[in-house]
């Protein structure tokens, strides 16, 4: 898609016209919470359906979140806290987890939500026939009960700590709706009765889905009445929807941000600009089973080599920040005394020479043995990768390091360089996960075609780390063990982190209650605190 | 005739066999299948769960076995499910036992595609008739000219641009359109004649901008055809024994003219259920083109395969109702078929 070319399109848009619409109401003036209100949103996908283990793409989950609740949760600081569930208790083994539930709870349909729909929930993930990639974690539970209608109790055969992460994770589902019928077909995907702030309230394919207040909410009652989430895939689109008021709130890009919103006053007059430190970071990943990926000096070499705030200004428009964890910045996982590594070329040619490259036949290009210094970036196509890669190109240039770059369709990629590890380097991204335990990424077991530690990744001291990570359920105690874990990553430098982007979100000052600036979870954790005060809705808009 | 017809239509089975093994076999070369692109690089989701999916959908199985498979289905009219999220059926509505209702993906997608590019091609032949005509009879005059520059930029501007432009102007500055979506969020409230006005203001961008950029192929095709005809012996002869000009136009020369369209005609049939992917993404139209692009990066094989078998049918139908048309339309080629 010429997203790009739309871009610019957009930009060169912008730059000429002026708005429509003049908002008679003062919108900086404070107003007193109040009840009601529509707020609409777009998204860029559509869901397949609201039933978040089976449905793969991240709009399912995102509407799915606003119907159905898990038994934990993470507050504001991302740290995990009851949802359906009052407390838990870990035994003294570290093999059982129990969990108590509120009382009294309902479901949108008013009948109880009680222990057995969650009992029911974990039947249906670790039932062989559900077409879910997510049961792994629940099906180390050997044994799972509900004693009585507000007790859940789960047992595992040896300490799990990322079982607690996995239950913050899974949406429980109604037994008495779902009880019989093959989950993987049931119309229950696209007529979902859940127990979250919101019920679904119309979905039109291929246009909008409607969410209205549920009466019988777990949690409490959300302050706006109707939420509507627009399909919308492009995003110029959604930026002169935006413009046009016809949305209230959407992602920008980093352009939008910080070039286009400054430019029109106009904009910045009716909607507020937010940010949050995003889900995900960008790095680059060498293929430690190739050569000279081996050798830890290159990959230092290379590390000091690239300009990470350049990437960041260039890329991201100042829209990131460096990190030099896996974890999110001021996070308890994340180790305060790593710092990035700085932009050192002197010290890279120094690194390159120790291991042996200099530039024997003049050519300007590194060698040794013969052999120059020249390697392929691969990488999919998204547009900040491939600007990452190309300033990367230039600066490795300047120490003398021939880099191509080839960029590629995501399953193609996946399937013909990931899975057989026929690739130097690459430029990808991972999450910034809530649960520290990244045994999947970097445990050295974790290397065969389709697992995730295709870099080749193998200490054996990372591996015990990642290994007593997942057996201590202590919070503080973990801690520890994930500060010594990044610490022994940052040394060896199998990937280096190029940045973390900003999440911007844009939402219309009519939206009162936000929080700002956000906390590490980002602004929409209270987004049922969230209202619209009455003289500032929007007037076409009939209330159901 | 109907021997003929008849003997088309067998013919189209082997052909339609042939084209849907091609497809299948060029789509199973593309690197990955839906376990890749669905959580396929979501650390939690495991590789054991992805097997699992993979032999759930007979992707495990032998590529020959696989198009059986397929091929057994198809021969029930049956198009699948589609493999993403929740399995909805590919082609048409399917009822369970309780009488809940799920729509099929094309039968959603095809109605809003189709009503698009009928009366874009409607609009089109509505405007290039009289434009080709007016530019061959004026040929080498300032209409001929303004014809052809006025062509010439609607066929350069790219599409999506021009759209941004309109959505821009129209949508943002002077409010006159809506910007995208086919209905307004308040639609179920609206009177009938409410809807339809509603739903015509919505369409109303995504019809004339591909109107507008189609135009020059049509406009010139009618225009040389005219020219054409305008020089053969016939048109001299009408001339000579005396009929008005307007007559000679248009009983014997717009007439022939208009041959090659029907031509144009039947190859644009299949053309119509296949949306354009840029347009219905810029303007979030649910149509055919983001429904198959769609399919594709997500390796949604069922999915792709309906499409393609259908767009294929299609084409093959769209050639045979050309050549009836033109057998009924010019005597010439009825003779020949005929004999």
């Amino acid at each position: 898609m010429p997203h790009k070319l739309l871009l610019a399109a957009c930009l060169l848009l912008a730059a000429c016209g002026q708005p429509a619409h003049d908002q008679t109401a003062d919108l900086d003036k404070p107003y007193p919470p109040t009840q009601g209100g529509t707020l609409v949103d777009a998204m860029s996908g559509e869901p397949s359906g609201l039933i978040a283990m089976l449905a793969g793409e991240s709009a399912a989950s995102a509407i799915a979140a606003n119907l159905f609740n898990s038994l934990l949760k993470y507050d504001k600081n991302l740290e995990l806290e009851g949802e359906l569930a009052k407390s838990w208790e870990v035994s003294r083994d570290q093999k059982t987890l129990t969990f108590h539930l509120k009382p009294g709870m309902k479901w949108s349909d008013g009948k109880p939500l009680t222990s057995d729909d969650v009992l029911f929930t974990w039947k249906l993930v670790t039932d062989d026939n559900t077409r879910t990639p997510y049961g792994a974690d629940y099906k180390l539970v050997i044994r799972a009960e509900a004693p009585d209608p507000l007790t859940f109790r789960v047992t595992y055969a040896q300490p799990y700590a990322p079982a607690l992460d996995s239950w913050a994770g899974l949406h429980i589902l109604p037994r008495h709706l779902l009880e019989g019928q093959d989950i993987n077909t049931t119309p229950f995907a696209r007529h979902p009765i859940g127990s979250n702030y919101y019920q679904l309230d119309e979905w039109k394919n291929g246009e909008r889905i409607s969410l209205k207040r549920n009466p019988n909410a777990t949690q409490g009652q959300p302050r706006i009445d109707r939420l509507v989430s627009r399909f919308i895939p492009d995003p110029a689109s959604q930026f002169l929807e935006l413009m046009a008021d016809n949305i209230d709130t959407m992602g920008l890009s980093p352009i939008q941000y910080a070039r286009i919103f400054p430019a029109r006053p106009e904009l910045t007059r009716k909607i507020a600009q937010y940010k949050e430190l995003g889900n995900a970071y960008t790095y680059l990943g060498f293929n430690l089973k190739h050569k000279p990926w081996d050798d830890r000096r290159v990959r230092l070499a290379i590390n000091y080599a690239i300009d990470k705030q350049e990437l960041i200004d260039g890329v991201l428009l100042g829209l990131g920040e460096p990190i030099a964890s896996p974890y999110k910045p001021g996070t308890r996982w994340s180790n305060p005394d790593l710092k990035p590594y700085p932009y050192d070329p002197a010290r890279a040619r120094q690194l390159l020479k120790e291991a042996g490259f200099e530039d024997h036949d003049g050519d300007g290009i590194l060698d040794r043995d013969g052999k120059p210094l020249s390697f392929e970036i691969l990488t999919n196509q998204n547009k900040q990768r491939e600007m990452s890669a190309t300033l990367i190109q230039r600066r490795l240039k300047e120490i003398g390091i021939d880099v191509r770059i080839r960029v590629l369709e995501w399953a193609s990629f996946i399937g013909r360089f990931i899975k057989t590890g026929d690739f130097d380097v690459v430029v990808l991204g991972w999450s910034l996960g809530q649960e520290p335990d990244q045994f999947n990424i970097w445990h050295s077991s974790q290397q065969d075609p389709g697992k995730f530690n295709f870099i080749g990744y193998s200490n054996p001291k990372v591996d015990r780390l990642l290994e007593q990570g997942r057996l201590e359920l202590n919070p503080d105690k973990r801690m520890k063990i994930y500060h010594a874990f990044s610490k022994q990553l940052y040394e060896d430098s199998p990937i280096v982190y190029l940045y973390a982007g900003y999440g911007l979100p844009a939402i219309h000052k009519r939206v009162k209650g936000i929080d700002n600036p956000a906390p590490p979870a980002g602004i929409g954790h209270n987004a049922y605190e969230w209202y619209i005060p009455e003289p500032l809705r929007r007037t076409e808009i009939a209330e159901k | 005739m109907i021997q003929y017809l008849a003997k088309r239509l067998f013919w189209m089975v082997p052909l339609l066999i042939g084209i849907s093994l091609i497809s299948f076999l060029i789509l199973h070369l593309a690197p990955g299948d839906i376990t890749t692109t669905e959580a396929g690089f979501n650390p939690k989701a495991s590789e054991e769960s992805r097997q699992k999916l993979r032999k759930l959908y007979h992707l495990d199985e032998p590529l020959m076995v696989q198009y059986g498979l397929w091929l057994k289905r198809m021969a029930t009219l049956d198009f699948g499910e589609s493999f993403a999220g929740h399995q909805r059926p590919v082609l048409w509505e399917k009822k369970d036992e309780k009488g809940n209702v799920t729509k099929g993906m094309i039968q959603e997608a095809l109605p809003i595609t189709l009503l698009i590019n009928v009366i874009s091609l409607i609009l089109t032949m509505l405007l290039a008739i009289p434009l080709g005509m007016i530019a061959a009879r004026k040929h080498h005059q300032w209409q001929d000219r303004a014809i052809t520059v006025f062509n010439f930029v609607g066929f350069s501007i790219p599409g999506f641009w021009l759209s941004l432009l309109l959505m821009y102007w129209l949508g943002v500055v002077y409010n006159i359109f809506p910007i995208s979506g086919i209905h307004s969020i308040n639609y179920q409230s609206f009177s009938t004649w409410d809807k339809i006005y509603d739903t015509t203001r919505h369409l109303f961008l995504p019809i004339v901008i591909p109107s507008l950029t189609g135009l020059a192929g049509i406009t010139l095709f009618v225009k040389n055809g005219m020219l054409d005809v305008l020089h053969q012996d016939y048109i001299t002869t009408a001339r000579a024994k005396g009929l008005a000009e307007d007559v000679v136009i248009r009983r014997h020369a717009l007439r022939n003219a208009l041959l090659p369209l029907i031509t144009i005609m039947g190859l644009s049939i299949p053309g119509l259920i296949g949306g354009s992917v840029i347009a219905e993404t810029l303007f979030a139209i649910p149509g055919m083109g983001k429904l198959f692009y769609d399919a594709v990066m997500m390796r949604d094989f069922p999915v792709i395969m309906g499409i393609l078998t259908i767009g294929a049918a299609l084409t093959l139908i769209g050639n045979l109702l050309a050549d009836i048309a033109y057998a009924w339309a010019d005597p010439r080629v009825r003779r020949g078929v005929v004999r």
